[in-house]
Formats: C-alpha cells, sequence, structure tokens
C-alpha cells in the first residue's frame, strides 16, 4: 500500500476513515506461554514468576501447547488458515518491563493468516466482514507500577510471559462504532470459545488503533497514526473519534498528518504523543532459534474445530428468531454466556413470554448484579427459582413490584420465591370488595382526583392507581385497581 | 603417582576398586592447582570447599556400597558460562561479575547425579566472544605448554586446566570453534555435538543457531566419558534431540572412508599444522582406511554466514544485560536510558560491544533483514554440499586452528582473530559433531590438533576413529 502526505488544500473536503486494529487478548491457559508459572491475575507483586519469565541468563523457552491450541480454536472460529509450520520471532525493544529486553512473538509464519471478523451494524439489519491479515501468539510483559511517593518506577514481573494472541486486521474499519462493534464481536466470540476471559479492567484485552483519513473515494491511503494499548471499549470509542476529529482539523487548516504514535489518556479524555516517526523503535525481528518451528498436523486441527461452540453471530440470531426478542436484548445476552444461558433455559420452560424473561434478566437481574458488583454465577439465581418467581408474576400471585423484592431476596440467600412472600406477606390481592375498599379511601383522601378527571386530565388514573398499589402496600391486582378506580371516578 | 594425572577412565576403575579414594583424587587435583595456578590462571572461581564436601560423600557412598554415578570423584571444571546454582558466574564480564544463578545449567545437573566434582569455573573469553582467552575481563589464562603462549579460546581456561592437571575433565562451550581451537592449542581432546545433542539449558548464551556444551579431557575415551553423561533430550531446551548415537562397536578401521579437503590444507594453514595433519592421514592410510581427496565449496562464505548469524543473534542474547534485572547496574545516571547505556558501556568489554553493533546494524530493518535471509540461504547450500561430501566419506580429516598457539598479545586484529576460526566453523553452522584430537608437536614444543568431521549423530564413530588413532599412533 502507497502513503502519500495530505495537504489538505481543499477546505471542509469530505473524508473516509480508514482504521486498522491490532488486539492483544490474554489466554486464560493454567501457565503461562514459555514456563510453568501460573498464569493468574493480581497475586503478591513478583510473586509468580522463574529463571524464564524474568529472562535470567541461559534460561530457555518451551511452547505451552494448551495457548497453541486456544490460539487455534480462534483462528477456526474466524476463518482463518492455520499454518501447518508456523515459527517464532524475536521483537527487540529495550523497556523495563520486558526483561529479556525481546519478546518471543510471531512475524513470518504466524499461527493463523487471512479469516475475518463480521461485526452487526444498524441494530443487525447489516453486517460488514472485516477481513484479518493474521493472528499470532507472544508473550505479555510486566507491569510498571509508578510510586509517586517514593519517586519510583517499580516492576511486577507476574505478567511477564502469561499467553497472548494478536488479532491483526485489515484497515478495514470506518467509524468508531464499527471499531465497537468489532470489538465486541472479538470479545464474545473469544469469551464463548472460552480461551479468554477478555476482562479488560484487568488488562486481559487491549488494542493499538491505527487511523487515516483519505478524501472520499480516493484509492491512496493517508498517512496513519497510531494509538497504542488502548484498555477499554469506550476508550476505543473516544480514542478514534478524537484522533478522526484531530487529523480532519489538521486537514482542514490546510495542514499535513505526521506519522505519530499515541497513547490514549483516560483522564484527559485524549490522545497524548508518545513519539514522532523519527524516534520509531525498529524491532529488528528475526525467527527465534530457541524454539524449533512447530508443526501442526491437520488431526489437530480437526479435534480443535470439534471443540467449537455456536458462535455469537449465529446466537444472537437465533435468539431473535427462535424466542423473538428484539436486537439490544438478543445483543446484550450474546455478551455475556450465563446470562444467555439462564435466558434460554428460562424461557424453555414457557411460564411466561421470553420477552420478559430477558426483560427481568437484562434489566433488575443485571441492576442487583451491578449493584453488587458479582457475577451472575456469584449470585443464588438459578433457572429454578427464577422461573418459579416468573411463574407467580405471570399468574398473578404477585405484582411485578413485590416480584423487585421476590429478587432481591432469591438472588441473595437461598430462599424460594413462595418463602419470601409468605415471609413479607407478599401475595397479591385479587378481591375486588377488599380492592374497592381501599380505592374509595385514595378517593376520599384525594378529592382532587375525582375534579381533575372531570376537567378532562384523565391520566390522573394512573396517580390514583400508584396510590392504591402504595395502600396496598404493593400487593393489590393494580389491573383490578385501574377498572375499580375508573369505575368509582365515573360514578362519581 | 598423582592421581590429577590419570584419565578418568582409569580413576574410575581405582576408585571402584577402592585403589583410591575420592578425597585422595580432590587432594591431588587442588594441590596441583595451588601450584599452578597463579601461573596458568585458567580459573576464575574455583569451588574447593564443596568439592572437597563432595568427594567426602561419595567416599562415604563407597564405603556403605551404594550405587555410584558414571562419573564418581571425577573432578572437573566448568566454564564459566555455565550456569551453577549459588556459585558465581561471570562470563569473564564485568557485567556478571556478581551474578550468582539461582539454578544449575542442566549439564551441571546431570555432572552432580552423575557424582562428578566440580573444582571451579574456567576462564574464558568474554561471553565466549574470541580465539584465545584474551578477552576475559578477568584475566588471561596461559598455554600450560609454554606460558608466553594463549590457551586459545573460547574455552581456554577449561582447555589449559584439563592440559595442566588442575583438573581431569573440563565442561567448555563451542560456537564457531571454541572448545576444539583450545584443545588443539593445548594438546587436549575437545568434542562439539551435534547441534541439539546436549542441552543449551543454564549456558550462557552467545549465538543460540551455533552454541553447544562440549566435553574435554585427556582422552577420547574420557570425553566419550563425559559425552555420554550430558547428553540427550532436555525437556527444558526445545531444540535437544533424542538420539542414540550410531553404535560402532564393530568399528574397523579397514572400513573407514576418510575424506581429505584440500580447501582446509591451503595457504592460511601453517607448515607444520599441515605436515602433522598429514602425517596422521597418513596414518590412518597405513592403517587400511580409504583416504579420498574432497573438496569442500564456498569456503570463503563460511565466515560471512557465521558473523551474520552469530552477531545477530549475540546482540539480541545480550541485550537482557540492561541493569534492570540482574548484574550489573551503572550507579550514575539520569534517566532510563542513560542507565541502559551507563551499564552497557562500564561492563561490556570491546569485542562483545563490537559484535553487538555489527549484530544490531545487520539486524536493522534499513538492512531489510536481508544479511540474515541471504546467511540462512547461503548455509542451506552449505548442508547440501556436506550432504554429498558425506556421501562419499565417513568423515573428513582437516586442521583445527590454521596454527599453533600464538603469544599473548600477539593477534590484536579482530579480523585476524576471527580467521583462527576458519577450519571449525563448518561443523558449528551445519550442526555436525567435530573433535579435536592431538596430533603431534611443533615449535616451542606446542601442540596440534587435528579435527575429524562427522555427519550429524555420529559422535561414536569419531570417537571410535579417535581411539584407534590414540592406541595405535605413535
Amino acid at each position: 500500500m502507497k502513503e502519500i502526505i495530505y495537504k489538505g488544500s481543499e477546505p471542509s473536503l469530505e473524508y473516509d476513515v480508514v482504521i486498522g486494529l491490532e488486539v492483544h487478548v490474554e489466554l486464560s491457559t493454567k501457565t503461562k506461554m514459555y514456563c510453568g508459572c501460573k498464569n493468574i491475575f493480581g497475586g503478591r507483586v513478583n510473586s509468580n514468576c522463574c529463571e524464564i519469565c524474568l529472562g535470567m541468563p541461559g534460561t530457555l523457552p518451551t511452547v505451552n501447547k494448551k495457548a497453541v491450541e486456544y490460539a487455534i480454536k480462534a483462528g477456526l472460529a474466524f476463518d482463518c488458515t492455520i499454518n501447518k509450520k508456523t515459527s517464532f520471532a524475536r521483537k527487540n525493544y529495550f523497556y523495563p518491563d520486558l526483561p529479556k529486553s525481546y519478546q518471543i512473538s510471531q512475524a513470518n509464519f504466524p499461527l493463523c493468516v487471512g479469516g475475518f471478523v463480521e461485526i452487526l451494524l444498524d441494530e443487525g439489519r447489516k453486517t460488514k466482514k472485516i477481513s484479518l491479515r493474521q493472528i499470532h501468539m507472544e508473550e505479555d510483559a510486566g507491569k510498571l507500577i509508578h510510586d509517586e511517593s517514593l519517586g519510583l518506577t517499580l516492576v511486577d514481573y507476574n505478567r511477564a510471559g502469561v499467553p497472548l494472541i494478536e488479532i491483526v486486521s485489515m484497515p478495514e474499519l470506518s467509524s468508531a462504532q464499527e471499531v465497537k462493534a468489532y470489538l465486541e464481536t472479538i470479545r464474545n466470540t473469544l469469551m464463548c470459545l472460552g480461551v479468554s476471559d477478555c476482562r479488560m479492567q484487568e488488562g486481559s484485552m487491549r488494542c493499538d488503533v491505527n487511523v487515516s483519513l483519505k478524501p472520499k473515494g480516493s484509492e491512496i491511503l493517508g498517512t496513519r497514526c497510531e494509538i497504542k494499548n488502548v484498555g477499554s471499549f469506550n476508550g476505543a470509542v473516544k480514542a478514534v473519534e478524537c484522533e478522526i476529529n484531530r487529523q480532519k482539523d489538521v486537514l482542514n487548516a490546510g495542514g499535513q498528518i505526521k506519522q505519530i504514535t499515541m497513547r490514549w489518556d483516560e483522564s484527559k479524555n485524549d490522545n497524548v504523543i508518545m513519539r514522532e516517526k523519527e524516534s520509531a523503535v525498529d524491532y529488528r525481528y528475526f525467527e527465534e532459534p530457541d524454539l524449533p518451528i512447530l508443526e501442526i498436523d491437520e488431526a489437530e486441527i480437526e479435534k480443535i474445530k470439534k471443540t467449537i461452540p455456536e458462535l455469537p453471530n449465529a446466537k444472537l440470531a437465533r435468539l431473535m428468531k427462535d424466542y423473538g426478542i428484539v436486537y439490544a436484548d438478543a445483543n446484550l445476552l450474546v455478551s455475556n454466556l450465563d446470562k444467555c444461558e439462564m435466558f434460554e433455559s428460562v424461557a424453555k420452560l414457557e411460564k411466561c413470554a421470553p420477552n420478559k424473561v430477558a426483560n427481568w434478566l437484562l434489566g433488575d437481574v443485571s441492576r442487583i448484579l451491578n449493584e453488587k458488583n458479582i457475577e451472575l454465577k456469584d449470585s443464588k439465581l438459578n433457572v429454578r427459582n427464577f422461573s418459579e418467581m416468573l411463574e407467580l408474576i405471570e399468574e398473578g400471585k404477585i405484582s411485578n413490584t413485590a416480584g423487585k423484592t421476590v429478587l432481591e431476596e432469591i438472588m441473595e440467600n437461598d430462599i424460594t420465591p413462595l418463602e419470601v412472600i409468605e415471609k413479607n406477606g407478599l401475595v397479591q390481592i385479587n378481591d375486588e370488595e377488599a380492592l374497592k375498599a381501599i380505592a374509595a379511601e385514595v378517593l376520599s383522601t384525594n378529592p382532587q382526583i375525582s375534579e381533575l378527571y372531570d376537567k378532562g386530565k384523565t391520566n390522573i388514573l394512573g396517580f390514583a392507581v400508584g396510590q392504591c398499589m402504595k395502600l396496598s402496600k404493593g400487593q393489590g391486582n393494580p389491573v383490578i385497581f385501574q377498572k375499580i378506580v375508573a369505575d368509582l371516578i365515573k360514578r362519581g | 603417582m598423582k592421581l590429577n594425572e590419570l584419565a578418568a577412565t582409569k580413576l574410575m576403575e581405582l576408585l571402584r576398586n577402592k585403589e583410591c579414594s575420592a578425597l585422595e583424587i580432590i587432594e591431588d587435583t587442588f594441590r596441583e592447582i595451588e601450584r599452578k595456578e597463579p601461573e596458568i590462571e585458567a580459573f576464575i572461581t574455583l569451588t574447593k570447599e564443596t568439592a572437597f564436601e563432595n568427594a567426602k560423600r561419595i567416599d562415604e557412598k563407597i564405603a556403605s556400597g551404594s550405587e555410584l554415578g558414571s562419573l564418581a570423584g571425577i573432578p572437573i571444571a566448568v566454564k564459566d558460562n555455565i550456569c551453577t546454582k549459588g556459585v558465581r558466574t561471570t562470563a569473564a564480564s564485568k557485567i556478571l561479575e556478581n551474578f550468582v544463578p539461582t539454578y544449575n545449567a542442566t549439564v551441571v545437573e546431570k555432572l552432580n547425579a552423575a557424582d562428578a566434582i566440580m573444582v571451579g569455573k574456567a576462564n574464558l573469553d568474554e561471553f565466549a566472544m574470541g580465539s584465545s582467552c584474551e578477552t576475559s575481563a578477568f584475566k588471561k589464562t596461559k598455554n600450560p605448554h609454554n606460558i608466553e603462549y594463549v590457551p586459545g579460546g573460547s574455552s581456554g581456561g577449561s582447555a589449559a586446566a584439563v592440559a595442566a592437571n588442575e583438573s581431569v575433565l573440563a565442561l567448555g562451550s563451542d560456537t564457531g570453534g571454541s572448545v576444539r581451537l583450545p584443545a588443539s592449542f593445548c594438546g587436549v581432546v575437545g568434542l562439539r555435538p551435534t547441534y541439539g545433542a546436549i542441552s543449551r539449558y543454564g549456558l550462557l548464551p552467545l549465538a543460540s543457531s551455533f552454541d553447544q556444551v562440549g566435553p574435554l579431557g585427556r582422552t577420547v575415551a574420557d570425553v566419550e566419558l563425559l559425552f555420554n553423561v550430558i547428553s540427550g533430550r532436555d525437556p527444558k531446551d526445545s531444540t535437544t534431540v533424542n538420539f542414540k548415537t550410531k553404535n560402532n562397536s564393530d568399528f574397523d578401521v579397514k572400513n573407514l572412508k576418510v575424506g581429505v579437503p584440500e580447501e582446509y590444507f591451503g595457504n592460511f594453514i601453517d607448515e607444520e599444522v599441515k605436515k602433522s595433519v598429514l602425517k596422521m592421514i597418513e596414518f590412518f592410510k597405513k592403517s587400511g582406511a580409504q583416504i579420498k581427496k574432497v573438496n569442500v565449496p564456498h569456503m570463503e562464505y563460511m565466515l560471512p554466514i557465521y558473523s551474520v548469524v552469530l552477531t545477530i543473534e549475540a546482540a539480541s542474547n545480550l541485550a537482557r544485560y540492561d541493569g534492570m534485572c540482574f548484574g550489573l547496574r551503572a550507579k550514575e545516571f539520569k534517566d532510563l536510558e542513560q542507565m541502559y547505556a551507563n551499564t552497557r558501556e562500564e561492563g561490556f568489554g570491546d569485542e562483545v560491544k563490537r559484535r553487538i553493533i555489527l549484530g544490531t546494524f545487520l539486524s536493522s530493518s534499513e538492512s531489510g533483514s536481508a544479511y540474515m535471509q541471504r546467511a540462512i540461504a547461503a548455509k542451506n547450500e552449505l548442508l547440501k554440499a556436506h550432504d554429498e561430501l558425506f556421501k562419499l566419506c565417513d568423515i573428513l580429516i582437516t586442521p583445527t586452528g590454521p596454527t599453533q598457539a600464538f603469544r599473548l598479545g600477539e593477534i590484536c586484529d579482530p579480523m585476524k582473530m576471527y580467521a583462527m576460526d576458519l577450519c571449525t566453523l563448518a561443523p558449528s553452522i551445519l550442526g555436525f559433531p567435530a573433535i579435536a584430537v592431538p596430533c603431534g608437536k611443533g615449535q616451542n614444543n606446542l601442540p596440534i590438533g587435528a579435527q575429524l568431521i562427522g555427519q550429524r549423530y555420529c559422535e561414536q564413530l569419531l570417537f571410535e576413529a579417535g581411539k584407534f588413532f590414540e592406541r595405535n599412533y605413535l
């Protein structure tokens, strides 16, 4: 691809945005990429390293077979070609978090080549295939800890040597929204494969973004700028937006884009320049002499292929088709395997309409989980108590409001929905006479309701029902209340 | 009779027959070390205390009738670029002057398991970069045959220790000839094994594609004994291979086809060396071997191929000495960049810097990785040519070094120093085994070594031919 420098001679020219991504994902293998140390997040500083991942003189790497298997699995999920012969290469650079002063990566013969990531756009009505250049294996580096009080930078090597895959796209993305969809698809897919937990907050998924602009319709790519090490989806979206705007401004002002490397600064909400082209790092790649060429046989690939489950895009389409739920819900469900599984299991019991299951799961259940900062599997919610609760609502035994109370309880304690209802007296009152008495009291203590209604403000009924529900401590059936209140007012 | 002067094979026999004790062996050895070391300076670190402890432990084993390892009680010098847990390992560099490894190299583990007794860590050229042992940051080892001369390098300390009877066996490492050349200069036997025969785990790397640990001893049988202990597949080194060296117990010299490559006897070879090696070939001929004149094409590419791969890999292998995790850290620096620069400036010697700079240049993207690719292409041509060659003969006999040992300080031009490796480069580049065997003496009482080169995995044939020569050559 030829690069030319645009002189934005025509202000307010329309531009095509060209974005390419390198996504780094930590694999969730038990051990590190080239040694036997445990691959776990956290732990006491520098407690989880050995001679090999510390790069002690004379040590040698050995390849983690499981990591190769995981990488192949990812490659197959994205339709890559798996190279039967793959080799490792050294990427040489000095940095304190890199004990060997080179990273063992792959260069000329990566494990997976080609393939694509299919992203859903426009509420799933449109799809776009983003081609991949390759997926290769490498190792993570340690972590720098800047201690302001000591005025020192310290290094934690626990993460050094953790297996990574780098998914390299072709420059085929054209907006921040596409970037977001692309990252979501990758995350959902890898989580679905069980090869990574993709926890951005723990740094197990990060990306480098390359952005360039070219005059609309032009075939020739503009000068690209790179934003390194973006650690969140929102960060990626914002970094891309900022960079597009910056480049537009430069071009529109008649300037030219210089090749620079930046990093996304969350606190500044902007990209910060790391280095200009003149100081670009030369990684001096060459084949890793300590690791022989890795040969992967067809049978192995076939075996791995069989372990690939239904992938997120297919799952999303199926959820919409089989359960009639909307795109937004289906999309949320496929991004969380546990919730998705819970949804399907409960929906299949047909206690209520699938969209109600989804609403509860993505609404109140998710809210409660967020409040407690836990995952679904960490709560006491299961297919049985959740479906029982939904059934009780559906049968009119409890109200939606009471349902929320029940949900809080069954997610927290070993208690059945029925027990919660009994304990808290949440049984819904459907008895018309009893409800009529409550409604009459509400109307007599709030005479303005009838007056306003007579003046044509019929929506005051909603307020009246609310008051009835309050007085009945949430136990009254709101549908019956609605009917009774309307009758009483009309009768005058 | 001094026990330290005997061959390992003989000592094993005496020890098993209880005609001597491990302690006596080690006492004799250290007596010799203390007598000669001030002059020879073969060792960077001596491990006398643990050596005596180990000797006593082995004697207890003998007394209690427990099974003995196959090198029980045998003194061995270990080149100081091989990691020894708890014992300083310097690579003869200031940058690792105080580096104490937390682990043992696989070969050291194997020595321990075989009940060998390490007497010390032998001097070498800094990071094994040199052919005379003179680039060591700490001391200059002398040739025991004439102390005005170098012992050869880079495993100069190992070869000198064995030659001076300061040890019975030694471990060296051979990248471009670093076991064979000093063996030749010091009149001992040294083997570069097939690439992958011996684990590199724990060997401080120079050029990973070429580095191999190699055994040294005063007889071929001793080298064979040590090779059998330390060779074999190591799960910690993915480049090791599991092979049984071809059994040649039915060795008959009359079936041996010896190739004599013309290119190894050109003008760059010293006349006395040439004469001596040709006499060895003559001996094999008289003994009934078939002698064939052969040609090795592309000799002029050996040094370029070697230099390109070596410097590129070395620059990368030595990048970790940056003052961060281990080794020297410069005291004065303003920022990270300066810490790296000052540490490496202070810690590395000139030869090391020269090779790092060259390797960094040769692998830079400006050179478009063209050098490495062309070196590998040329290597593949060499390999093809040698595979053809070995269809005609079983072994090649050549000189080991182009000259005998030279005087300390005599060679200052790096290019002239690199030329010392000309005869030893082919096996290094191709991963073939080669053994240096003493075949005579020249002027100033200095030894001359011949090199026997075999095909991959044919160590045993080299041993048999070497032993036949030792037994029958006068």
